[in-house]
């Protein structure tokens, strides 16, 4: 120790003549970072109330209420979520995981008031002085992910090796691509309301994350009859409402229900589902039409105890399932495997008998305590446009028909289709597979009212159509098909502007100057279907009441005015199989109350 | 070895103190008027945190003293054992209040190991970078902070202005001042800001001005000086008996630190030395603290001119909301300015921990290490060798 060591500690003296580092008014003075875990701001028109924030909450200090204003529709549950600032710990994990992106955190981090209440307050809800404040923590870009955006890619044949014949396109998942895209799902749940079936979807998927097929698939004929059907051809309006979809894309929930439901073998279904030996109830019920209404209605009777029979006008299951979509699309065996299962339950079926010509509705009536309806569009519907009375102008629908059977059917070198939707796609790679195979090339035309981006059709369909040399030609309307010494040589378009009018009703307007003329030697017109309920007679007819397209009006579950007659599917609801499920359902239901109302 | 006169510590004669009896206690007779019972804490200025240290004293002199914890309970630990995985990375760091940020690495380690995910190269980076900034920020409280127990408190107020301009710098890249919630499983929550570096520099530089005055203020100071050297000696053999690390054996001679001798994150692509002193005492202690802090500044120094500027920060994890780490066990550890800091983490392959085990340095320091400093030490020394171990009873108790 020397007398420095006395002397040197007063040099601390200097600093007195330093600059105060002391923050006067550090309330006001000082924002915070702009990366700031301040105050929540929740942008509530572009949340959904997915409830994923108050799923990663550790602290549960996010609830989803209700919001006066905010409405329950399909993709938005109607909640938006409240924060309680007496737990949160300002992780910004809410953030962070957020599939819209709506909530943040501002930089905002100051707060008096004399109520502790106003902490439990809902961001965006509430007039708060941050709303507005841009700076704050946002989700981390680039490539910051809590959940994978992108989807596991489903391997297809190539356009190459499938544009000749009628082989299944979608290969289906392998295990580790099912659980690495079962693994993206955030459970949120707003599928299932979506769903016109309402499955439990993010149950299903968890099973198949956790490779518990046999649980899966309990789950997935909780709702759904059809699994391996609607696995390969659901409108999937799930996919459309998928919370990962506003960011990225939506989990492939229509893929990873064929995943389930192909790892099963038919002779498990029954030791899984616990269907052996039900119990009958002594009732019977008729099912008119093997469609998915007509199969999800029997079903559910069957699991009820009813003893079930089914009409069918085909000499095989399925309806619009096996008749209109083809094969590529749905492989013939797929059907067979879940009608089997539905028929092993103890259901009778009648092929090849039409009711209203083999057997009347009102013998039906006679024979069994109920009966459900649920026969499906199979009439075509025509332009009306000079030159459709011609012979080689066809409807899509017969046409797929015929397909289905085997028949030969008339392949024309150049062949234009009208129309925009699935059908019109089925019909137009349906034709071009058979010119393929007729002619070795493709000359087929496509077109339709809608411009591109308003084509009802899935856009997977219209791209794999001009992968396979279609010409997707939307945006005209048909005018005339014009007829040379007897024959087809085309169809004159002319472009069409708009489809609806202001109020909404279909009033398509067209430019004359513009037109266009394909050249054709065969037309096949594919504009929708239409039913025919002609078998609905007499006093019965008298007895119902109908909506002013000429629908049966039903309630809630399909019972109509005749109280024994239940009607579903597409001729109430939809047109697809998804809805005619849940028809099906529902009406099994709405029968089992019918007839033990007595009890 | 200096001044070895002045040093209070562990008497082998027993001769002129209280016997001990058969089941194991001092035989004291309180009522002999000889001893004062006195309670150090829980809540005392002079105690880092809460706990208590209940002293027998004799004059002035301590005899006996026992050291109670279980004021700061929280039960993290089991907490995170009822957390996902993601869950658990808002709970883990505050069970050290003053260096969240080692907390939060060893748990993103231990559920990358788990699971074999590799981490982007820029995000090792930037996860050395804040472990750097972190040690930074504890050792500008620690090192005036003993000056502190001696009442001499400017040191103190430089260090905690001189932190907050760290947390400042802490709040523009992770978004929070002390728990900072930066780096998670896969990576970290995001790049540097514009201009950081620059800033950063800034307040290295106020820092280096910093240790000028605080070598002025403290280590040549007669005062200073006077009540440290030869108080709290360490002998080095306790060190491996009682676990002692970092900076406490450093202190005591040992070339221990495990940035050199396990070496994780980038820190072998770092050229640095372990800063040592001999004498084992309170103001080695103080200096080898004082070496660490300007060990860190060109510690961060090398990582702001090596690191990239731009590059992924994050790997892509499975879904955070239902990620099953596979079944396993592992050991990580890091460096913290108070020693090893490790994290044993069991999975059973759920979504949850199975068990998260903190080992960290303020156990073995605080809880039966002091207790067997502070036998004859000068009652008005109790506080000053306590903080001279740096000990945490938030990391204690967890």
């Amino acid at each position: 120790m020397a007398i420095r060591d006395i002397l040197t500690p007063f040099t601390a003296w200097k600093k007195v003549f330093r600059e105060p580092v002391t923050v006067k008014d550090p309330l006001n003075d000082r924002p915070g970072a702009e990366r700031y875990r301040g105050f929540h701001k929740n942008d509530l028109t572009a949340c959904i109330g997915c409830g994923s924030c108050e799923a990663i909450c550790e602290n549960e200090a996010i609830d989803l209420v209700p919001v006066e204003g905010i409405e329950t529709k399909s993709g938005d549950s109607g909640l938006r979520p409240l924060v309680d600032y007496g737990r949160c710990c300002w992780c910004a994990l809410c953030v962070d995981v957020c599939t819209t992106g709506s909530l943040n955190l501002t930089n905002e981090y100051t707060w008096v008031t004399e109520d502790p209440e106003d902490f439990r307050f809902i961001p965006g809800a509430e007039n708060k002085p941050w709303d507005k404040l841009e700076a704050g923590w946002k989700k981390p870009e680039p490539n910051y992910e809590f959940y994978s955006l992108k989807r596991e890619a489903m391997e297809e044949l190539h356009p190459g090796d499938r544009d000749k014949s009628f082989i299944e396109i979608v290969k289906g998942y392998s295990k580790e691509q099912a659980e690495a895209e079962a693994d993206r799902c955030v459970e949120c749940g707003i599928c299932i309301a979506t769903c016109p079936a309402n499955m439990g979807i993010p149950e299903y998927i968890k099973a198949v994350r956790n490779d518990d097929i046999e649980e899966g698939f309990k789950i997935l004929y909780e709702t759904n009859p059809l699994p391996e059907i609607c696995g390969r051809i659901c409108t999937h309006k799930c996919e459309t409402v998928c919370s990962v979809g506003h960011r990225g894309e939506p989990l492939s929930i229509r893929w990873l229900k064929r995943y389930i439901a192909d790892q099963v073998e038919s002779s498990e279904y029954k030791r899984i589902l616990g269907t052996d030996g039900i119990e009958n109830n002594g009732k019977k019920v008729a099912v008119i039409g093997s469609g998915p209404a007509g199969l999800s209605a029997a079903h559910y009777l069957s699991l009820m105890g009813y003893k079930i029979t089914i009409y069918e006008q085909y000499a095989h299951a399925g309806g619009m399932m096996r008749y209109g979509i083809p094969e590529y699309r749905l492989p013939y065996d797929q059907i067979d495997k879940d009608v089997n299962y539905i028929l092993s339950l103890g259901v009778d079926i009648h092929y090849n008998t039409q009711i209203g010509k083999d057997i009347s509705l009102a013998d039906l009536k006679e024979k069994y305590d109920a009966v459900f309806a649920g026969t499906g569009l199979h009439l075509g519907r025509s332009t009306r446009i000079p030159g459709t009375e011609h012979e080689n102008v066809y409807q899509a629908i017969d046409l797929l028909n015929k397909i289905t059977d085997g028949k030969e059917i008339h392949v024309a070198e150049k062949i234009v289709v009208i129309g925009g939707g699935n059908v019109a796609m089925d019909i137009t790679r349906s034709l071009t597979r058979l010119q393929n195979q007729k002619y070795g090339k493709v000359q087929m035309i496509a077109t339709a009212l809608e411009s591109e981006k308003s084509l009802p059709a899935d856009v997977e369909e219209v791209v794999e159509a001009r992968e396979e040399m279609a010409i997707v030609n939307p945006g005209w309307g048909p005018k005339s098909i014009e007829i040379k010494d007897g024959k087809i040589t085309g169809l004159h378009v002319v472009k069409c502007l708009s489809i609806f009018d202001e109020e909404g009703r279909f009033n398509p307007q067209f430019d004359e100057n513009n037109t266009n003329f394909f050249e054709a030697d065969m037309i096949v017109e594919s504009i929708g279907q239409g039913m025919d309920i002609s078998y609905i007679s007499g006093d019965i007819k008298d007895s119902l009441k109908f909506d002013p397209r000429g629908r049966v009006t039903v309630n809630e579950y399909f019972q109509s005015d005749a109280p024994w007659l239940f009607i579903g599917g597409d001729i109430i609801q939809g047109p697809d199989v998804i809805h005619g499920i849940a028809n099906g359902h529902k009406a099994a239901y709405g029968i089992d109350n019918f007839l033990n109302q007595n009890k | 070895m200096k001044e070895q006169k002045n040093i209070f510590n562990w008497q082998p004669d027993r001769s002129k103190y209280p016997k001990v009896k058969e089941n194991g206690e001092l035989d004291i007779d309180l009522t002999s008027e000889k001893f004062i019972k006195l309670w150090q804490g829980p809540n005392h200025p002079g105690v880092t945190g809460n706990m208590a240290i209940e002293l027998t004293v004799s004059g002035d002199e301590v005899v006996h003293a026992k050291t109670h914890v279980g004021y700061l309970h929280r039960g993290f630990e089991k907490l995170m054992e009822r957390r996902l995985w993601i869950q658990c990375f808002p709970t883990c760091i505050r069970m050290c209040v003053a260096e969240p940020d080692y907390n939060e690495y060893l748990l993103a380690k231990s559920a990358e190991e788990l699971s074999g995910i590799e981490v982007p190269e820029m995000a090792e980076w930037l996860r050395t970078l804040v472990l750097e900034m972190a040690r930074l920020q504890s050792l500008l409280r620690t090192v005036p902070g003993q000056a502190g127990t001696l009442s001499l408190g400017v040191g103190v107020q430089w260090g905690v202005y001189l932190r907050d301009l760290v947390l400042d710098l802490f709040e523009e890249l992770t978004g929070g001042r002390v728990y900072h919630m930066y780096i998670l499983p896969g990576g970290v929550r995001g790049l540097l800001p514009d201009g950081f570096k620059k800033r950063m520099e800034d307040v290295l530089k106020k820092i280096e001005e910093f240790i000028v005055n605080i070598e002025n203020l403290m280590f040549k100071n007669i005062v200073f000086k006077k009540r440290t050297i030869g108080v709290g000696y360490i002998d080095p053999a306790w060190v491996d008996q009682f676990g002692i690390v970092g900076p406490n054996a450093r202190a005591a001679g040992f070339k221990r630190d495990v940035r050199k001798d396990y070496p994780y994150l980038k820190y072998n692509e770092l050229d640095f030395d372990v800063t040592y002193e001999t004498d084992s005492d309170i103001f080695a202690r103080s200096v080898v603290r004082k070496k660490e802090l300007i060990l860190t500044l060109d510690l961060i120094r090398q990582i702001m001119a090596k690191m990239p500027e731009k590059g992924d920060f994050k790997a892509q994890t499975p879904n955070v909301l239902h990620w099953k780490i596979p079944a396993g066990e592992t050991y990580v550890r890091s460096e913290s300015s108070r020693g090893e800091y490790g994290f044993y983490t069991v999975s059973d392959g759920s979504t949850m921990p199975r068990r998260i085990n903190l080992r960290g340095p303020s156990y073995t320091h605080a809880v039966s290490l002091l207790e067997k400093m502070l036998i004859n030490a000068n009652l008005a020394d109790v506080h000053s060798i306590m903080v001279s171990l740096q000990t945490c009873p938030p990391e204690i108790e967890r």
